[in-house]
């Protein structure tokens, strides 16, 4: 499967879900919003709330327990124009 | 890594020369540096392939396959013993439970590579917790037979003191032995893990009742055996307490019989099955026993409490001095227990903090962390859609 992650074209296995996708072609899932260090998503099973990554078009999804679909456009910090 | 006074050997390399090298010089009681550019000791010509390829030595090595299966062996034994330091991709696990132990008994199966396995529960309490952990015989050899295989790797009554990193991740962590000493073990990955937690947000937004309990230093909600809590409400499985997978199996089962029997329709006999829970209650009170988490209470300054937020414990602390010793102010003014997380990872160790900085005698009497709806975040997308349906 293809998505495309900050913009570049990133490549994907069928039952990935948006957390192991990134993580396969990233070093890290996400920017931290309170701090100057990067997260990996921390518990895996959508109890920590540690894992959610923007998409280009605004809604926030938890990559942990969010499959990835075809040709999602996914961002490991917050747009530009975010609060 | 070596102890003082013992000399320190650098292998480059980890094909057939290595691997032999190697071997000779952990027989002479060295623990040497094997450096290999491979994900996996072999070398060239007996190259191992990823995990999970399926072709056997005999396809991939034809007649050398004995030899590259002895080199590969002698290679994965002396790593699984803690006799070399291999620097490929290895993790150290460190906490307390018997988690640890299947986690690194899993690893290495899958091909991966286990430095190191620090438990801080000390061996006196290990043994302590026998006679609980005797509820379950088969389970209990099963997971001491697993450490058994662990061998060196394994070390218990570890003090931990600071992970080392650099700009890709962890290098190293730094800890001390049940005898003090001060310890380096280098790795890529590490894996903290003390213990599992009940999931009881929905039961406390339900209005049930909960009990400080001793053995688990938290609080849990108060259900009869049947797992009955309130009016109308039954709790089983983790959303009541940690008793692993058979005992929620049983547990369901039981709420359901109890439901029933409320609703005045016939239910099944539960007698075996209550007899049953009684006995995984008795293990996991060994567990708690054999394997407590450390005190939170002196954790340095610098530690950083809420990781949702990075709230450290010297802030958690001002909060205290400003406001006292309960858990929800401390929330309200030091944001403890307020992130996305709402608590989930950071209450235990903050409610020992709290208590300890006020001089309460337990973490109990600092209170109790409210639950607040949502318990799962919703967008609210999913709630016009209601709405608009």
């Amino acid at each position: 499967m293809c998505f495309v992650l900050d913009g570049a074209e990133r490549q994907a296995l069928a039952g990935d879900t948006v957390l192991s996708a990134i993580l396969s072609v990233a070093p890290a899932l996400r920017h931290s919003e309170f701090g100057v260090e990067t997260r990996a998503g921390f518990c895996l099973m959508g109890a920590c709330q540690d894992c959610w990554v923007w998409q280009e078009e605004g809604p926030r999804i938890r990559a942990c327990s969010t499959p990835l679909t075809e040709g999602m456009r996914l961002l490991t910090d917050a747009p530009g124009d975010w609060p | 890594m070596s102890g003082g006074g013992t000399p320190r050997v650098v292998v480059v390399g980890a094909g057939p020369a290595g691997i032999r090298a190697a071997q000779t010089l952990v027989a002479a009681g060295l623990t040497p540096i094997v450096i290999d550019e491979a994900e996996r000791a072999g070398g060239q010509i007996y190259r191992r392939p990823p995990p999970g390829f399926m072709r056997s030595p005999e396809t991939l090595y034809d007649s050398e396959a004995s030899k590259a299966v002895a080199l590969h062996a002698a290679f994965d034994g002396m790593l699984a013993a803690g006799r070399l330091v291999h620097h490929a991709r290895s993790s150290v696990l460190a906490g307390s439970g018997p988690l640890l132990t299947l986690l690194a008994v899993q690893l290495l199966k899958a091909g991966g590579e286990v430095a190191a396995v620090l438990d801080t529960s000390p061996m006196r309490r290990q043994l302590a917790g026998l006679g609980g952990l005797a509820a379950r015989p088969v389970f209990a050899l099963r997971g001491l037979a697993m450490r058994a295989r662990l061998a060196g790797l394994y070390h218990a009554g570890v003090r931990l003191d600071r992970i080392e990193a650099d700009e890709r991740g962890p290098v190293a962590i730094r800890w001390r032995d049940a005898a003090g000493q001060e310890r380096h073990t280098d790795c890529d990955a590490v894996g903290l893990g003390w213990h599992l937690r009940s999931e009881t947000r929905l039961a406390d937004l339900a209005g049930c009742d909960f009990a400080y309990d001793e053995s688990w230093r938290q609080w849990l909600p108060k259900a009869d055996e049947m797992g009955r809590a309130s009016a109308g409400v039954y709790l089983a499985g983790d959303g009541l307490r940690i008793l692993g997978a058979d005992a929620a199996e049983i547990a369901g089962r039981l709420a359901a019989a109890a439901c029933l029997q409320d609703l005045g329709l016939p239910a099944p006999d539960i007698a075996a099955d209550r007899r049953r829970l009684r006995r995984f209650a008795r293990f996991a009170g060994g567990v708690a026993e054999a394997f407590p988490w450390p005190a939170a209470a002196t954790l340095p300054d610098e530690t950083v409490i809420c990781r949702c937020e990075g709230v450290t414990a010297a802030e958690l602390r001002e909060t205290v001095d400003f406001g006292g010793g309960e858990v929800n102010r401390a929330k309200s003014l030091g944001r403890v227990g307020m992130g996305r997380c709402q608590g989930r990872y950071c209450e235990l160790a903050a409610a020992e903090i709290v208590a300890a900085r006020a001089g309460l005698g337990s973490a109990r009497e600092a209170g109790r962390l409210r639950a607040q709806a949502p318990v799962r975040p919703a967008p609210i997308g999913a709630l016009l859609e209601d709405a608009d349906g």
